[in-house]
């Protein structure tokens, strides 16, 4: 019952969102009406990497429990964070088109960042494909989690400062987008924020609750 | 880390150069493999001048496929002989890790100590800076052959090893080939140690983490 409550809650402020997030005026004037794919965009970039956060921390556990569940927990963690990996790229692109002119540029810090948790992502589920024993997918998955995890603080926090002292200040991707968050901006942004978040714990623990019922109806049979 | 640990370790380094040396069969893949994609390279764009930034790419680029084509080889080979049951009989994991990871570096460093003469004379470098070119280059080996090694003992694992060892290590040597061919690049302009000592420190701080991580992450790939 609580649950169900919690879904017509989810749905309200996702309506919400997408309601206020076209009817208000564009949170960026100089970029107008193409700027509200932020409300979108930041929320897909950030659960790309809440789902690499929550793979990581399962694949740990995994190596300590060795309990299916765990790996399960990693796995579907890892393809909802594909899902939202790739919507990042695609609305960051679009975005990038309408302010640089370009669909894509590598010498943006944030847009590398994004495109190697995809490949990190695709690596991984990849791997998975590729191993036959189902324990051993596991233990070796989520080494490779492990491997992985390193370098995305270098894209994050070391690559834009050394791509500083490459590129002048001047080039047009080192332009700065000022976003003034307004009063209403900031509201619709944590609204987007919070709600899409919720959305994907929803999504994962869907996951999980149907991998259970599969798993207790094959004991059955 | 008792004397016995180091001892076993040069052991499985010995063991694998002794495999090595009788039939060359990485190093001949790895070295031709470059040389090929360097004559290519220097076949296709001999005729134009190239910048020091494309050159120093290029460079990086020909070191990163070679180690593709063969790095793989000490985990594989030994799942493929069905010897690996049998070194993990002989010593523990870390011990085992030590040892190819060394067999790596090694095998690079040979590879870039053929290459590098061979890229100067083919694609008409000048290196200003050798020191630094050489630093540079010393330090990407380790960072390369420090993610590579447990990739190599990842693929060993799975099924379809060649396309799967490329897709693998990508990512996580992105970073690294980002600050090598930035190092590089520093030293064949001659912009000093003050110019590539960002890359520089990257790189060392690059090696010690995958070292590190591979170190731990070991154990689980080699028994799992």
């Amino acid at each position: 019952m609580v649950r169900k409550y919690l879904q017509i809650g989810l749905f309200v402020l996702l309506a919400g969102v997408i309601y206020f997030s076209f009817i208000t005026p564009a949170p960026q004037q100089i970029i107008g009406e193409a700027s509200r794919i932020f409300y979108y965009h930041i929320p897909m970039a950030w659960l790309t990497v809440v789902a690499y956060a929550v793979n990581l921390i399962y694949a740990i556990r995994f190596l300590k429990t060795r309990s299916e569940l765990d790996d399960f927990r990693s796995l579907w963690s890892a393809e909802l964070g594909t899902m939202f990996c790739v919507l990042a790229t695609i609305s960051g692109s679009l975005f990038a088109k309408v302010t640089w002119g370009v669909y894509w540029t590598w010498s943006e810090p944030r847009m590398l960042s994004i495109f190697i948790l995809l490949l990190i992502y695709g690596a991984y589920l990849s791997l998975r494909a590729a191993i036959p024993t189902p324990e051993r997918k596991g233990i070796i998955s989520a080494a490779y989690s492990i491997l992985a995890f390193p370098t995305v603080p270098f894209f994050i926090f070391i690559m834009p400062r050394m791509m500083l002292s490459l590129h002048p200040a001047d080039s047009v991707v080192g332009k700065n987008l000022h976003f003034t968050m307004g009063g209403t901006v900031l509201a619709i942004f944590l609204v987007s924020l919070f709600s899409f978040t919720v959305l994907y714990f929803w999504l994962f623990g869907l996951g999980i609750r149907l991998y259970k019922v599969q798993l207790s109806r094959s004991e059955e049979a | 880390m008792s004397s016995g640990w180091t001892t076993k370790a040069l052991a499985v380094l010995a063991k694998d150069i002794r495999t090595e040396l009788r039939t060359r069969y990485s190093l001949n893949a790895l070295f031709m493999f470059a040389f090929t994609t360097l004559v290519v390279v220097s076949f296709s764009l001999g005729q134009l001048s190239l910048g020091v930034q494309v050159l120093s790419a290029l460079y990086w680029i020909i070191i990163f496929f070679a180690s593709m084509s063969a790095l793989s080889g000490v985990f594989v080979k030994e799942e493929d002989a069905k010897t690996a049951q049998t070194l993990r009989l002989f010593a523990r994991p870390s011990v085992i890790y030590a040892g190819k990871l060394i067999y790596n570096m090694l095998l690079l460093a040979i590879l870039c100590a053929l290459l590098t003469p061979l890229y100067v004379v083919f694609m008409n470098v000048t290196v200003p800076d050798w020191p630094l070119f050489l630093v540079v280059v010393l330090l990407g080996i380790i960072g390369l052959s420090g993610a590579t090694t447990i990739i190599g003992a990842i693929v060993a694992k799975a099924n379809v090893r060649g396309a799967l060892f490329a897709v693998l290590s990508f990512p996580v040597l992105l970073p690294l080939l980002v600050a090598a061919i930035g190092g590089t690049d520093a030293a064949l302009v001659g912009a000093g140690w003050a110019g590539a000592e960002n890359h520089v420190k990257f790189l060392v701080a690059y090696a010690v983490i995958m070292i590190t991580t591979s170190a731990v992450l070991f154990d689980f790939v080699w028994n799992g």
